[in-house]
């Protein structure tokens, strides 16, 4: 009887695990073993070759300048980004809450972005952050600051970095507000009675009533965004183009080096440098998932 | 504190545009250190009163005063009102602890002042061992002292319960309702709870205030309630088992039900709506009196029997068949059949107009 009911929940499960075996368990494994291959050609006349087994790739892509530019470029963004988007978005969702009437309204102006493409996005933002037509270096004039150049030719490191944080944040705001917003609903309004009956100003409410409510949504909202952050790509070349930067590759990223040598997989062992910065990142990502996992149990309340 | 409410009114307007008075031009006043409980059935507006009174809910109309304060439109928090909600609304991510601590924070109240306080509280309300727990890990009548002791501990001049009782078990509200008398009088906080149960109302009030429909039908001690009401509705929902209506005539100064004579008035002749509680029945052991029944029911349990007596009726229908409760000594050993001669006491009898006022 048991043994039947096993049968029949692996039929179920079947079409996930075929789908999910091919596009996700074979290519993470198949990227560990392409890691370790040396002298790997994919293309080699009369199939792929390699010579053996190594791990001189790690060790060439640890020791290339480039990946630790893609490292730093890809942390900044993560850990600068995350935060701040959380708390915008955060701030945003209550604020919606609070305001009845026009909620709907606002709630689909802020998830345009979402379902607007990424690229177009960023040829826009690209646009408002230059140096002599842009919005931003006009908007700052009116404060009486000198333009800025972002992100032409000679833009430095944090003035290309910080037009990308305000893309990035930006166009992770909508997702998260969509989330909060639904986890704003599950709360009891009574809370917010009690609150008041108890003397609680508005930001001690917001501190010590609707954040910790909204623990395991702000938990999940900062895994997700984390994992994203890490595999930023998207953002790079929507407002960089394929130069990855206002200098050839000065914002590249993790994924953007990963893409790098993918595309140059004519080359020796250049896949293989590739799967290895990909491991790396898989590692990274898992890392990361884990503190937040254990740093939050102590403070999400479920 | 002395609480007064002055022509109070609450109209909630309904998407269809319709309104509904749900506190209709209320006038009462609450004397300092007395418990009341707000008695009524459900939308009868004692819970909006309440609401009210915690500031909570705007009136649309009307007065409110803390002794000589006006209060009408000083926000929840600056009112000085302690509230318990009905199902608690305790902070679930808070222990015990900060739950309690959390209103004296809001206040500003010096750290080790606010401590000693909690701790005084939890204390009073027999939880000082369970300051360290969540809420989720307290029974339900622990999370409602806990939500007590968050309401008293600022001392508020104005305690507020919204049906406290509503969701224990039967045997965890007999004990809670007990506690909360017991509060109530160490701490001599002028307190209002809401209640739909008569019993409980009856049983911890020093006043009980009758609403229906957002208006006040009596207000005063819970048995000269019991014993004078002041309208059939009134008459009705106070006591358990209810009342017994009977449609009656007066003539001549007597009182007939079914053409036999139960009582005096001096009222004039007419028709008229006659309660009698089912504990004004005494049982005529000489069979003298003309008001007699076959008993048709018999349940005893314990020193009380209840007599069941189907009214006799002309129509065949079920549902209008009338029958009362006359609740006599388990020592008369009465059986279903038995021929019941009841002589009526004259206090525990009302009469009411079709309209269900009082007469007399």
């Amino acid at each position: 009887m048991e043994k039947r009911n096993n049968l029949k929940a692996w039929l179920y499960l079947a079409p996930l695990l075929i789908l999910m075996g091919i596009f996700i368990f074979y290519p993470l494994i198949n990227a560990f073993y392409i890691s370790i291959l040396e002298e790997y050609r994919p293309l080699a006349p009369g199939g792929a070759t390699a010579t053996g087994y190594t791990l001189s790739n790690f060790a060439r892509i640890l020791n290339d300048e480039l990946f630790w530019q893609a490292i730093k470029n890809t942390f900044v963004v993560a850990f600068i980004s995350v935060p701040i988007s959380i708390l915008i978005s955060l701030v945003i969702a209550v604020s919606l809450n609070s305001i009845p009437k026009l909620k709907a309204l606002y709630q689909t102006v802020f998830f345009l972005p979402y379902v607007t493409n990424a690229i177009a996005i960023g040829m826009a933002f690209a646009f408002m952050f230059h140096k002599d037509y842009g919005l931003i270096n006009l908007m700052l004039s009116w404060l009486g600051i000198d333009p800025v150049n972002w992100v032409g030719n000679v833009a430095t490191w944090w003035a290309q970095m910080g037009a990308l944080l305000v893309y990035t944040i930006w166009g992770g705001l909508a997702f998260k507000i969509l989330v909060f917003t639904s986890g704003l609903q599950n709360i009891d309004k009574q809370y917010y009675d009690a609150a008041k009956i108890d003397s609680a100003s508005k930001w001690t409410v917001f501190r010590r009533i609707t954040v910790p409510l909204l623990s395991p949504f702000i938990l999940y909202i900062s895994i997700t965004s984390m994992i994203g952050a890490l595999k930023a790509y998207r953002t790079v070349i929507g407002l960089f183009g394929e130069r990855l930067g206002a200098q050839q590759n000065s914002m590249i990223t993790i994924v953007a080096y990963v893409y790098k040598y993918r595309s140059a997989y004519q080359d020796v062992s250049a896949i293989s440098y590739a799967a290895s910065a990909a491991i790396i990142l898989f590692f990274i990502t898992v890392v990361f998932s884990l503190i937040q996992g254990v740093v939050s149990r102590k403070r999400v309340h479920y | 504190m002395e609480i007064k409410m002055e022509n109070l009114t609450k109209v909630f307007v309904a998407k269809d545009k319709s309104e509904v008075r749900a506190v209709d031009n209320v006038s009462l006043t609450i004397p300092s250190g007395k418990l009341i409980g707000l008695l009524g059935p459900s939308g009868c507006g004692k819970s909006t009163t309440l609401y009210l009174l915690a500031g909570l809910l705007r009136q649309n109309d009307g007065k409110i005063y803390f002794e000589e304060d006006e209060v009408s439109n000083t926000p929840p928090e600056k009112r000085g009102i302690g509230l318990v909600f009905q199902n608690y609304a305790l902070y679930p991510h808070m222990t015990v602890r900060e739950n309690i601590l959390f209103p004296l924070q809001n206040l500003k109240v010096e750290a080790e002042l606010a401590k000693q306080k909690t701790v005084e509280m939890a204390r009073l309300v027999g939880l000082e061992s369970m300051l360290d727990r969540k809420p989720k890990e307290l029974s339900g009548g622990q999370q409602q002292r806990v939500a007590i002791a968050r309401a008293l501990v600022k001392t508020p001049r104005v305690l507020l319960l919204d049906e406290p009782l509503s969701n224990l078990d039967a045997r965890l509200r007999l004990q809670t309702r007990e506690e909360i008398k017991r509060i109530q009088r160490e701490t001599q906080i002028t307190t209002v709870f809401v209640t739909h149960d008569q019993e409980e109302a009856m049983s911890i009030s020093d006043e009980i205030v009758v609403m229906k429909d957002g208006v006040i039908q009596q207000m005063g001690a819970p048995q000269d309630v019991y014993d004078d009401p002041s309208n059939l509705f009134v008459a009705k929902f106070l006591g358990n088992p209810q009342i017994n209506v009977f449609d009656g005539v007066i003539k001549g100064k007597k009182i007939y039900i079914n053409d036999m004579v139960v009582g005096k008035s001096k009222l004039p002749d007419g028709e008229v709506l006659i309660g009698i509680r089912p504990e004004g029945f005494i049982v005529d052991q000489e069979k003298k009196s003309p008001f007699k029944f076959n008993i048709d029911l018999v349940s005893t349990i314990g020193r009380d029997t209840t007599l069941i007596v189907d009214l006799p009726s002309e129509s065949d229908n079920i549902l209008d068949k009338k029958s009362f409760k006359a609740i006599v000594d388990a020592m008369l050993r009465i059986q279903s059949g038995d021929e019941i001669h009841f002589i009526v006491r004259p206090e525990k009898m009302f009469l009411f107009n079709m309209e269900g006022e009082r007469l007399e």
